[in-house]
């Protein structure tokens, strides 16, 4: 079996069943129980920091 | 010591692009080194006048001098892209207008025409995109971009890479891939400087001092990705001289027509619309004071676009030696995109929920409604063109120049204004835009401009198409393709006034703009950057 027919049986059936649940996981994911706090807090990021970087949260931390 | 190098490195290749001017083999290598002479040559003067100077960064600023820098790049290219798109729907009409006689076809329809798409896909879109890349992942990262002076690399770079593909196309330099005419050494010249432009933003994400990346720099990071892969594959060619514009691609045949489409519609699907909805997510919320309206949706959104974009690309070639399974998986894809770009429409449209008075007194709010509008619409009928009986008739009329510049005139640039009516009172400290009356007039001349350019491509595109398929009772074709020709000129007329309201608004804006920031006193001072003197 050459290379191409090789990959190409691989990519029409294990891969492809491997990026169909990896794109449904992220669904799940999204919707995971306990979420909502973490998103709205990250929906709100946009609203700190408009003026300056934050203040750096360690001193070991030097940009 | 850097210093040195520098200077030594621009010295070096100032000689480098005389000596190769001097020796070039055609005509648009020629005219391209001598604009590498000079941008080394200019750039070696200002490094000579600034040897020792501390460049300082400090961590607790912003860096916000190379986004101010994109917003004048923004709005100067904007302008061009949209006048030389004006004179090449007049030359259209008008044929007289190529002066062929006069300039010997170097402003023929031929060569201005990849000069108006590059202008305002990579001058303007590019420049926006870099622009609100910098300004976004600063603020949602809460830290200075990353690598010092490489931002403003990264825009000179740029701007060097458009002036490079201009002055190329006028003078017939071009590899004949359509969205990607740039000759090999200007390719090069983008992979470098959009290497740097993915370091810039890697490493200001490395160093965020949010936990967590917010939705615009998932849809602007893959941009940057995706953009740097397909072209890397697309322009995969051989030149022939070092010292000529001409090379000799890697593919040939149904192959090269099929990576140069995966290339066109994921421009099309990751540096026009993943990197402009990066803008929406940030601009409208900001805009609205409002966070986004579902931020569950956005990651549905980012990961659907990401898994279902990058197969759609074989629409572009239904009927054609590609196979047919080839095409029909594209047209499929396709259609499932329509779920993920209404999603994102829905969510960008309902941020406004408990705002939508905004609309009625925030002229910007209304051209971002406007553009998420014709983001929905644009990706709508984009879905129903890949469909293989519609593409049939629409396929290689005016119906696709329509479509193409409902998404581009619609989308990209409404959302790309908005942005520059955000950016420039935050940037240069002012209290307010000069004059809201002026960005009305704006909106009402680009959206009738929108509507007369696209209705009128569409009573084109569709009347051509049914006339090239029309025959009479023996089978015999009735038109000829003149009779299109000579059958569209109303439309084209029509098309070309569209335009010219479109160009009249921006210059309307760039007005503004200049005003906002030379016509009125500057704030008292907020932090170190708005300090600076405006420029």
């Amino acid at each position: 079996m050459d290379t191409y027919s090789l990959l190409r049986e691989f990519a029409d059936s294990w891969v492809l069943l491997f990026l169909t649940l990896v794109f449904l996981a992220v669904f799940v994911w999204a919707w995971r129980p306990g979420s909502r706090a973490t998103h709205d807090d990250i929906a709100q990021s946009i609203f700190r920091h408009d003026l300056k970087p934050a203040a750096v949260a360690s001193q070991t931390k030097e940009a | 010591m850097w210093d040195y190098i520098k200077l030594i490195v621009l010295g070096i290749s100032a000689v480098l692009a005389a000596i190769a001017a001097n020796f070039a083999h055609d005509l648009a290598y020629m005219v391209n080194a001598w604009v590498v002479m000079l941008a080394a040559a200019a750039a070696f003067v200002w490094e000579i006048r600034h040897v020792g100077e501390p460049r300082l960064h400090p961590a607790d600023e912003y860096m916000d001098g190379v986004v101010r820098a994109g917003v004048i790049a923004t709005t100067f290219w904007g302008i061009v892209g949209f006048l030389v798109g004006v004179v090449i729907a007049f030359q259209l009409a008008f044929p007289a207008l190529n002066l062929g006689n006069i300039t010997d076809g170097v402003l023929n329809f031929g060569r201005l025409r990849p000069l108006h798409t590059s202008a305002v896909i990579f001058a303007f879109g590019g420049n926006a995109l870099i622009m609100s890349a910098f300004y976004i992942v600063q603020r949602t990262c809460g830290t200075r971009l990353w690598g010092g002076n490489l931002a403003w690399f990264v825009f000179w770079g740029w701007q060097l890479m458009i002036v490079l593909a201009a002055t190329s196309y006028v003078t017939g330099g071009t590899q004949g891939k359509e969205y990607a005419e740039t000759v090999w050494y200007i390719d090069i010249v983008i992979t470098v400087v959009w290497v740097a432009f993915l370091l810039v933003f890697i490493g200001t994400l490395w160093q965020r001092r949010e936990p967590h990346i917010y939705v615009a720099n998932w849809f602007l990071l893959s941009m940057i990705i995706t953009v740097a892969m397909l072209h890397l594959v697309n322009n995969m060619a051989i030149p022939v001289s070092i010292l000529s514009s001409q090379s000799v691609p890697v593919f040939s045949g149904v192959q090269d027509a099929m990576t140069q489409w995966w290339y066109g519609h994921n421009a099309v699907g990751f540096f026009l619309t993943a990197g402009f909805l990066g803008m929406m997510y940030y601009f409208v919320p900001k805009q609205v004071e409002r966070p986004v309206y579902s931020y569950k949706l956005s990651i549905i959104h980012f990961w659907a676009l990401i898994f279902l974009y990058i197969w759609a690309g074989p629409h572009h070639l239904h009927y054609t030696a590609l196979p047919e399974w080839a095409g029909t998986l594209g047209m499929v894809f396709s259609i499932i995109l329509w779920m993920p770009s209404w999603g994102g429409m829905i969510n960008g449209l309902m941020t406004l929920s408990g705002a939508w008075d905004k609309l009625r007194t925030d002229p910007v709010v209304r051209m971002m409604v406007v553009s998420i509008g014709f983001y929905g619409m644009s990706t709508f009928e984009g879905p129903v063109m890949s469909i293989k009986a519609v593409n049939s008739l629409s396929h290689y009329t005016d119906w696709t120049i329509g479509h193409v510049h409902s998404g581009a005139l619609g989308w990209n640039g409404m959302i790309t204004f908005g942005a520059l009516y955000f950016l420039t009172p935050r940037l240069w400290n002012r209290s307010g835009l000069y004059s809201l009356k002026l960005v009305s007039w704006h909106f009402w001349l680009a959206t009738i401009g929108i509507v007369l350019y696209a209705a009128s491509m569409w009573v084109s595109g569709i009347m051509e198409g049914l006339m090239w398929r029309e025959v009479d009772a023996n089978g015999f074709l009735v038109n000829a393709f003149s009779d299109t020709v000579a059958a569209k000129f109303p439309m084209y007329v029509v098309r070309g006034l569209g335009g010219g309201m479109f160009l009249l608004g921006a210059l309307i804006m760039a007005y503004n703009l200049w005003m906002t920031v030379r016509g009125q006193e500057a704030r008292a001072p907020q932090n170190a950057n708005n300090l600076v003197p405006a420029e």
